[in-house]
């Protein structure tokens, strides 16, 4: 406040007499906190809490969304139910193969684009904006528009494979090929993601690390492991981590793409949820399994935050 | 460690070590390098081009083995079908439009007027267990969707709800309100309070002073947060087609994927829906380009 540039700042933005003295001065900021964080917080309390203490409470009932009626009390029931179940360590399998698959090929895939666009010189945000188009649609676009890429008589990728006189893959109706196909496209469209975060964290190792470096004629390799990488790993590690979760609660892409199948091969565990839910109509069980989900994911963005905090303390 | 936005999507010349590098490693290295950028940028965009090429194919072109690259007949046929219905009148896809228009600008709107605020508070108050609450508010946006969507479901078949606009609005604000209070929680650290104390020297009340002073700063940073709330309720999907099912009421993306319901599917006139679709949010990505990763981000990494 001693600080007469600020002073000046404000009083120049001031219209007019300053009006009287506020008496309520000291009571209206504590007021005010309270006034502008209780209705953002009772949305939340409403809209996420009470749906989630719910279907806590229908996790330990053997409700039926369909048959209604009264929920019995089952205890642990359902939990033991989903942990033993051989269907669901499948599916949690499913899940673990496409989630470090698909996270897996979109950092090395979205670091490789990062670090060739940040050694260009000139176009740059021309080439940075093109490569965010993927991230921006919405994922029934993008599952539809693969579904019909992907299509085994028609699709285009069938079609360019026939002509490098390659064979036709059924991509989306055959177990493996399935998995693979969704793999790929949740690559495609959040390799730029990573990237995105990447190229933020490479343009912003500072450059006289690398002037003291090429005075020492240290190699290219030596410069990227010792002085790029090490900087840019704490960020990356951030993107990877925040991609985890994303791809673990994946839904809609699935939805849209294989539906789960052929057979079981896509469903993951998201997935199968929804099934148990809506189409097997078994609430309570889908509400345990739910919960279960969300403490896989309190985990998850508990270490997302810790490591935020240290990057921002860093 | 300092993360510029601007910085990685600046256009212009930028002399940065790319120069000695390039003179070190020499001619070939660098070749080698654009021909794999240019490879890389074809096959990222060529989705999004043939997606384009379909929905100005006539059907039969679209179904041609093997694919028509170039020499089609270009045609909008597919992008009347999209806005006019087969009976001459407005088609089930414009009425998902506007739905979809409204229900994102109504969410945006409501998790801005009750986030902003909030925001505020919590970076200018001493809050009772401000971290923890922080935490708690991000933690809702990581919740699975699609098991939350189960409480939420007969939540919203209890109280009326369910295949209402009203109900996909507000579970959009309650969606988008963590991200709306961390990332403008970060604009406005970014002003000083001695804005506001200084305000209140002068004898405005403390509301007055943000409203006088602080505000019309966060304006840009607003801006910014909005549409990527808008793009977010624009895209979402899961709520979208549990928690609605008349024809009336349904956004944009359940009935885009209510066109691949049947034993044959239009491709053409679903390639040209996806087009209509995306173009408002390219554009709106676009606008906020250099908020990019604090918005993909919730606003928790912020430069």
């Amino acid at each position: 406040m001693s600080d007469p540039v600020l002073t000046t700042d404000a009083g120049q933005v001031a219209a007019g007499p300053p009006p009287a003295p506020g008496r309520f001065r000291r009571l209206s900021d504590r007021g005010l906190a309270v006034a502008f964080i209780s209705p953002a917080l009772l949305l939340l309390l409403a809209m996420s809490v009470f749906p989630l203490l719910w279907a806590l409470y229908l996790s330990f009932t053997d409700y039926s969304a369909t048959r209604g009626g009264r929920a019995y009390f089952v205890g642990f029931g359902n939990y033991t139910a989903i942990l033993t179940s051989a269907q669901v360590h499948q599916r949690a399998l499913t899940t673990l193969i496409y989630v470090v698959g698909a996270v897996t090929l979109q950092t090395v895939l979205g670091f490789t684009i990062a670090y060739l666009i940040s050694r260009r010189t000139h176009g740059r945000g021309l080439l940075t904006t093109l490569f965010l188009v993927p991230m921006m649609l919405s994922p029934v676009v993008v599952g539809l528009f693969w579904r019909f890429m992907l299509d085994a008589q028609f699709g285009v990728i069938n079609s360019m494979l026939g002509s490098l006189g390659l064979g036709q893959v059924e991509w989306l109706t055959r177990q493996r090929t399935a998995l693979i196909s969704l793999i790929v496209v949740d690559t495609w469209q959040w390799t730029p993601f990573i990237m995105l975060i990447a190229l933020a964290g490479l343009t912003a190792v500072p450059k006289y690390l690398y002037e003291a470096a090429s005075i020492d004629r240290a190699s290219e390799w030596f410069r990227f492991r010792t002085i790029t990488l090490p900087l840019v790993w704490p960020l990356l590690l951030i993107a990877v981590l925040f991609r985890a979760i994303e791809a673990f609660r994946l839904f809609d892409l699935v939805y849209i793409l294989t539906n789960g199948g052929p057979g079981v091969s896509t469903e993951t565990l998201s997935f199968h949820v929804y099934k148990v839910a809506f189409l097997g109509f078994n609430t309570g069980t889908a509400s345990a399994y739910g919960i279960l989900m969300v403490l896989v994911v309190i985990v998850l963005s508990q270490i997302y935050l810790r490591y935020l905090n240290r990057l921002k303390e860093g | 460690m300092a993360v510029s936005v601007d910085e990685a999507v600046a256009t212009g010349p930028t002399p940065d070590r790319a120069l000695p590098a390039r003179r070190r490693g020499g001619r070939g290295r660098s070749v080698l390098e654009v021909a794999a950028l240019t490879v890389l940028a074809v096959v990222m965009l060529f989705p999004v081009l043939w997606m384009i090429e379909t929905s100005i194919k006539e059907n039969r072109d679209v179904y041609a083995v093997p694919a028509e690259f170039f020499g089609f007949t270009v045609t909008m046929d597919h992008f009347k079908d999209v806005f006019i219905g087969p009976d001459g009148g407005r088609s089930d896809l414009s009425v998902a439009f506007l739905n979809s228009v409204l229900v994102a600008g109504a969410s945006t709107a409501l998790a801005t007027l009750l986030g902003v605020p909030a925001a505020w508070a919590y970076s200018r108050f001493a809050v009772k267990a401000k971290k923890d609450q922080l935490f708690f508010i991000l933690s809702t946006r990581f919740m699975p969707p699609v098991v939350v969507v189960i409480p939420i479901f007969l939540m919203y078949r209890q109280v009326g709800l369910i295949d209402t606009k009203l109900g996909l609005i507000l579970i959009y604000a309650a969606y988008n309100l963590p991200f709306t209070i961390w990332m403008m929680k970060g604009f406005v650290d970014e002003v000083p309070s001695e804005y506001e104390d200084a305000a209140m020297l002068d004898g405005y009340t403390r509301l007055q002073a943000f409203r006088r002073y602080t505000l019309p700063l966060l304006v840009p940073g607003i801006a910014a947060t909005a549409v990527f709330a808008l793009i977010f309720s624009w895209n979402e999907f899961v709520f979208a087609i549990f928690l609605t099912s008349s024809d009336s009421v349904r956004t944009a993306p359940p009935a885009i994927a209510g066109l691949i319901g049947g034993t044959t599917v239009d491709w053409g006139l679903v390639a040209a829906a996806s087009v209509v679709f995306a173009l408002p949010v390219l554009l709106f990505a676009y606008l906020v380009r250099k908020h990019l990763i604090a918005g993909v981000t919730l606003g928790a990494v912020r430069r």
